[in-house]
């Protein structure tokens, strides 16, 4: 199947090295400590965060460090055909694992001992790079909690179809066999949290496609950055000062 | 807008859009780099040297916030304050919690802090007010004097090192709370002030402004404690009068000989809870509500500026929580920071 055009346009009219466009937006959930929504084109995925608060099983405490727990899990209407999925099902339960073990690496535990942080990402609709929108949401709900984090967590998605790397694929990209790269990197660190990779890549097709993953993951830090900051601004302006 | 449930048509968002730029325009020209955001790199001096607070890290001798705040400096402390975390206490902080456990020897509490809060057995007042060893019959009946669920207000004692938190109810006007409704805010619109207890006098309706964002408000406990254990007829007389003078008796609920509360002194309490003081406890809990989900800064005057502005506007109680209520609450206080920066 052809992924891009003699012209070099995709699917869906984008240039390779474009990626879809951007929405953010926090505090979606009231009852949350920390929510976010955020889109990816047609990918909309909400986190919304609990904590810290007192652990609820007592015995999983841990006397240095705050516990992270997250749960993914997609809605049944966010596929093209509806089907209901249990929280055990196995996709679920490995991003889940992947989301909390790339946040934990974010958050500074140590400065919340005997607590629990609970993480709650649900995807609304599916087109192909829900992870990287999870991990984006999640980074966004906990920046809204007031945790304390090393840095941002920001994600995106590239892979190599018809011998060109392309950045953020989408569901039909990415069910097209390629290989398909994760990568949620610390922007301001410049560290790698998450690699994750399908298929098979050549070392320096794989240097080409990490690359871009990056640029694409900087880009979004500087729109979540940016949403992140107008929130900030906003609720201490509605705060002002006491004196009337 | 948190914690509100409706949908803003078009029109109604660009009035709020226009109500919020007013306010950001009132607070004057704020310096750009007072806000951060996680990972940003904070302007210190570093010859001069600096002192890491909360809410910040060193990465190759730059400063990093680790959260998304507001950049506070005292002398050379840098420190990051973020706006909706989880309350932060301090001792001798006036608090609102909902007990969640009984243990040995103590009460686990839920402040909105990061732990439960921990009531111990020795930091409350026994009933009868006596000063006496507590035996292991006092630790046997515990359950009598708070039990899970129940609503107390203390003070922080103490604070320790892995940020558990000691709480006491130590004098008579801490203890178990009654015939009120509890709402929730965030803690960072509620400031630390002199006094926590308000007895509404106009309204006759007491006031308690946690500083951890519990906020209760609640019919006048006078009308139900020593009157309930005394005479009933004493209710007209107890209204108006401060909440902490005139208690005689402590505030354990009227606790019997044999540990366990009569239930038709309860009864006669909610029957002397008339409709219209129902109504206005509804009021004040939604001027509250209303506040905590546009961001403003919760205080005795603006819960009741917002009340009369309600009554003003002949808003019936259940629509302070629709939308166009809400809308005309920011575009009032847009207006009043506008005058006040115009006044100056």
């Amino acid at each position: 199947m052809e992924f891009i055009s003699p012209e070099g346009l995709r699917l869906d009219g984008r240039r390779p090295h474009e990626m879809r466009q951007l929405h953010a937006e926090v505090g979606v959930v009231a009852k949350a400590d920390g929510s976010a929504l955020f889109e990816m084109g047609n990918t909309k995925v909400i986190a919304a965060v609990y904590g810290p608060h007192e652990v609820q099983i007592h015995s999983q405490q841990l006397h240095d460090q705050a516990l992270v727990r997250c749960e993914y899990s997609m809605a049944a209407f966010s596929t093209g055909e509806r089907r209901r999925r249990g929280k055990s099902d196995r996709r679920a339960m490995e991003l889940s694992l992947v989301i909390r073990q790339t946040l934990e690496a974010a958050i500074l535990t140590h400065l919340m001992p005997r607590s629990q942080i609970d993480i709650f990402v649900q995807v609304l609709q599916a087109d192909g790079g829900t992870r990287a929108a999870c991990i984006n949401a999640a980074s966004m709900a906990l920046a809204d909690a007031g945790i304390p984090m090393r840095d941002l967590v920001v994600s995106c998605a590239a892979g190599y179809l018809n011998s060109t790397p392309l950045l953020d694929l989408n569901y039909i990209e990415d069910s097209g066999g390629g290989p398909d790269l994760t990568v949620g990197i610390f922007p301001k660190l410049d560290k790698v949290s998450l690699l994750q990779m399908d298929s098979k890549l050549s070392t320096d097709l794989f240097e080409k496609v990490l690359t871009l993953a990056m640029e694409g993951s900087k880009a979004i830090a500087e729109y979540m950055r940016q949403m992140l900051l107008e929130n900030t601004q906003k609720l201490a302006f509605a705060r002002g000062t006491l004196k009337r | 807008m948190r914690g509100l449930q409706f949908e803003l048509e078009s029109g109604q968002q660009r009035r709020v859009s226009k109500a919020q730029e007013r306010l950001k325009d009132a607070a004057g020209s704020v310096h750009a780099a007072a806000f951060v955001n996680v990972g940003d790199t904070i302007q210190v001096d570093h010859e001069a040297g600096f002192l890491r607070g909360h809410g910040t890290q060193v990465v190759n001798g730059e400063l990093l916030a680790t959260v998304c705040g507001i950049v506070e400096r005292v002398n050379k402390l840098v420190s990051v304050r973020p706006l909706r975390a989880k309350y932060n206490p301090e001792t001798g902080d006036v608090v609102v919690g909902r007990i969640t456990e009984v243990a040995p020897k103590r009460w686990k509490v839920d402040v909105n802090c990061r732990q439960d809060a921990q009531l111990m057995l020795s930091a409350v007042n026994l009933p009868g007010g006596i000063q006496r060893r507590r035996t292991a019959v006092d630790e046997l009946n515990m359950r009598s004097l708070y039990e899970e669920n129940d609503i107390i207000s203390a003070e922080v004692q103490s604070l320790y090192q892995d940020g558990s938190l000691h709480l006491h109810t130590r004098s008579l006007k801490y203890g178990k709370l009654e015939n009120g409704q509890l709402v929730t805010v965030a803690p960072y619109l509620i400031k630390r002030l002199k006094q926590h207890f308000h007895h509404l006098k106009q309204y006759g309706v007491d006031l308690i402004l946690g500083c951890n964002g519990y906020v209760w408000i609640a019919a006048p406990s006078e009308s139900g404690k020593s009157s309930v254990s005394e005479t009933p007829m004493d209710l007209s007389n107890d209204h108006g009068s401060e909440m902490s003078s005139k208690r005689s008796t402590t505030l354990i609920p009227s606790a019997q000989e044999d540990g366990k509360r009569d239930l038709s002194d309860d009864d006669k309490v909610r029957d002397s809870i008339t409709r219209e003081l129902r109504e206005r406890i509804c009021r004040l809990a939604n001027a509250v509500r209303v506040l905590a989900a546009l961001g403003l800064l919760i205080f005795v005057e603006s819960i009741i500026d917002t009340y009369e502005v309600s009554l003003s506007w002949d808003t019936a109680v259940k629509d302070m929580l629709a939308a166009e209520f809400c809308i005309k609450i920011v575009e009032r206080e847009a207006e009043h920071r506008d005058k006040k920066e115009l006044a100056i």
